[in-house]
């Protein structure tokens, strides 16, 4: 049993971890611009594809540090060429023109390395069994994910509070008109939130991609996850994406291990109208109850967690 | 007038001409993922095919034609099946092949009679190379479906009477997919565990979503805390590599009972958790054991597409095909239906095989084959690891027959 508790918590904070590398960039461009970049789980998934081809070539830890410079860059440019044209349209123009961009990125994700998942694999200096409890090893290719995304966090926090770009960034997450009317080049910040948003996304990608599989429908897979965390923490709220994603890490990874249903509780003659849903156990459900508490905060308290705006 | 003239005669004639280059080839429509988590299976299966085709067509083709497989991407779910189904049938392809997924198999098998019904004359066949939940050829079978692989319960029962012979098997933990096939499986094996080996221990009974969890360690996890020495799964594909994977970062010691544990990455990451000679499966036959010729076929195959034979159940589905297609001297539906059921030949892998007129599925030996390094003197490893599969356990094909209750409608 502890050793279920300990692993599950691990596992839950390391996929929490995974989950707010990218909610952090999405939270940031979200509450500044009130862009909500359907697109932002393609940029997980350029970097996987990114890291994995300068892997091939050159090393893992070259790719470590470009690959995410590179599909930042792809993310600055998104954005000024792209979404800025948009900007006097309205919100409205800029969710589908994010909307379009994720399929057209599948696809030509799908046109250069095809449909089947590739080889990106942990690099050999990671490969090794980085601990034993209860007989279980954990590996330290985990851990290394784990560190990452710790740094990542405080070099974030560190960036925000204690910069100068950081707090005019903070002010435009809030108060976005003050700051343009104050002087400073919105524009220009837009593009670099933008673009460090989409870096950071691509850097959960980097690491993530030997750990789940590296193919054209990990974008998919994760992009739902993401809004749940962005509205369940609250709009323009860092605090908030980090505490909704280490929720929803761990409730998810809990609830995989938990057999509990109410036939189990409460016996295995189902009231007529309840049939199968009786049998179903804790476990079954695990994948759909990140949207339960999605539908159950926007009921109860739309601005999330800790946010300050509503949608 | 004169410019509609002629453009009606350019029309006539290349409406005419059309049809003729229709008929000199047998269309078999291949309808599996070809993207999505199922992807690396199901281009797997498209190799294997045009494989097979290529080899019909250098010994001459089928009276005279060329067979040729056309591919069909359904993405791994039934409503974008039948999408495909009816886009083949739009395109004249009387011949579909299927195997990723019972669902999907079943949705096809009810979609191919339903079809067959209003359409006499113009019906489709549909060969079934994988999806193997027994209702396909029980309740739910069909006249114009044909299975080439042994059903969940037939497997269960091969690999149960293996088990029932291995004292040191204590608790068992069931892991599958939570659709129709795995949930037959673990039906099947609760029921027949419980029959052979009531003395076994079922400690944890569970079901994935079908190819959707890239992350099993909970699942894992789970596992180790049950003190499970044995796993039974039915996983294929992601789910099966994956859960491997898994197991060799956790460093999970148990024994592996399996259907498909040579899917593709499988043999690697069971190389990577060091478990020799522990991951079993039940299959058609394998490599090192199997008749000359067949050996002959793995080395070509092996040459030319860079994978194992996956699928000899799928070289008799074609081997058989193109038996049917000489005899009846036509390639309908009406007419290969008539010839495949009641046909009895020789298996790939050697000895008798035949397809049953009452349900038709087709019966040859299985064999239970485990995973490890190689013996001296065996050919064929798996993946580039030095291990390879070797056969320790052999059912007779009339040993894997199970009675059914079928009442197809016959046309």
């Amino acid at each position: 049993m502890l050793q279920l508790i300990t692993f599950s918590t691990l596992n839950g904070v390391l996929y929490g971890m995974l989950l707010f590398m990218m909610a952090s960039g999405l939270t940031l461009i979200f509450s500044m611009m009130g862009v909500l970049n359907f697109a932002h789980a393609s940029f997980y998934m350029l970097g996987a594809y990114f890291g994995f081809e300068i892997s091939r070539r050159i090393g893992f830890w070259p790719g470590f540090i470009v690959a995410p410079l590179a599909v930042g860059g792809v993310g600055a440019l998104v954005e000024r060429y792209g979404l800025r044209r948009l900007h006097r349209l309205g919100h409205v123009s800029e969710l589908l023109f994010t909307f379009g961009l994720a399929f057209v990125i599948e696809e030509l994700v799908r046109i250069f390395w095809g449909n089947l998942p590739v080889n990106y694999s942990v690099p050999p200096s990671l490969d090794f069994v980085a601990f034993r409890l209860f007989d279980t090893t954990y590996p330290a290719y985990r851990m290394f994910m784990l560190l990452t995304a710790v740094a990542m966090f405080a070099a974030l926090l560190v960036g925000l509070t204690r910069t100068r770009i950081g707090i005019i960034i903070q002010a435009a997450l809030t108060h976005p008109d003050m700051v343009a009317m104050l002087g400073h080049d919105v524009p220009r910040i837009f593009m670099l939130v933008f673009g460090a948003g989409a870096a950071l996304a691509g850097l959960a990608g980097v690491i993530a991609g030997p750990a789940l599989v590296t193919q054209p429908s990990m974008a998919a897979s994760l992009g739902p996850i993401l809004f749940v965390v962005i509205v369940v923490g609250g709009l323009g709220s860092l605090g908030g994406a980090f505490a909704a994603s280490l929720l929803i890490g761990l409730v998810q990874t809990f609830a995989v291990a938990m057999n509990y249903s109410l036939a189990g509780i409460f016996g295995s003659t189902a009231p007529p109208f309840l049939g199968d849903l009786w049998q179903v156990t804790v476990a079954e459900l695990a994948p759909i109850i990140p949207y339960v508490l999605l539908v159950l905060m926007l009921i109860v308290r739309p601005t999330g967690l800790m946010g300050t705006r509503e949608t | 007038m004169v410019k509609s003239g002629l453009a009606g005669c350019a029309l006539a004639l290349c409406l005419s001409a059309a049809p003729a280059l229709a008929q000199d080839t047998i269309k078999i429509g291949y309808i599996d993922p070809l993207s999505g988590g199922g992807a690396s299976t199901g281009e797997g299966g498209l190799k294997t095919f045009n494989f097979l085709a290529d080899e019909i067509n250098a010994a001459g083709g089928l009276n005279g034609k060329k067979v040729q497989i056309v591919p069909l991407d359904n993405k791994g779910n039934p409503q974008e099946t039948l999408i495909q189904a009816q886009k083949a049938a739009d395109d004249g392809i009387h011949i579909i092949t299927q195997g990723d997924g019972s669902a999907v198999g079943i949705a096809l098998e009810d979609w191919v009679t339903k079809f067959d019904q209003r359409n006499p004359g113009n019906e489709i066949l549909y060969l079934n190379y994988g999806a193997i939940d027994p209702a396909m050829t029980n309740d739910k079978c069909s006249y114009w479906h044909f299975r080439y692989e042994a059903d969940v319960n037939m497997l269960m029962a091969a690999m149960t009477n293996f088990m029932k012979g291995r004292p040191n098997i204590k608790k068992v933990y069931l892991i599958n997919q939570d659709y129709s096939f795995g949930q037959a499986v673990h039906v099947a094996a609760r029921a027949m565990l419980g029959e052979k080996r009531p003395d076994i221990q079922i400690v944890g009974d569970e079901l994935v979503p079908l190819l959707k969890v890239t992350d099993f360690s909970p699942y894992i996890a789970k596992i180790k805390a049950s003190g499970a020495d044995s796993v039974i799964t039915g996983n294929w594909g992601q789910d099966m590599t994956l859960l491997l994977k898994a197991a060799a970062d956790a460093g999970l010691q148990t024994d592996w009972y399996t259907y498909y544990a040579s899917a593709v990455g499988g043999p690697l990451a069971i190389k990577q958790t060091g478990l020799a000679n522990r991951v079993f499966e039940v299959q058609e036959g394998f490599p090192n054991s199997a008749p000359e010729a067949a050996q002959k076929f793995e080395t070509a195959f092996r040459a030319k597409e860079g994978m194992s034979v996956w699928y000899p159940r799928a070289v008799n589905e074609m081997r058989t095909l193109a038996k049917a297609i000489t005899l009846a001297k036509a390639d309908d539906a009406k007419s290969i239906a008539a010839q495949l059921e009641g046909m009895k030949t020789e298996a790939f892998d050697g000895g008798d095989a035949w397809m049953r007129k009452d349900d038709h599925q087709f019966f040859t030996n299985l064999s239970i084959g485990s995973f490890g390094p190689l013996d001296p003197g065996a050919k064929f490893d798996e993946e580039g690891t030095g291990w390879g599969w070797k056969t320790i356990g052999a059912v007779e094909a009339a040993d894997t027959v199970l009675p059914t209750t079928c009442k197809m409608e016959r046309p």
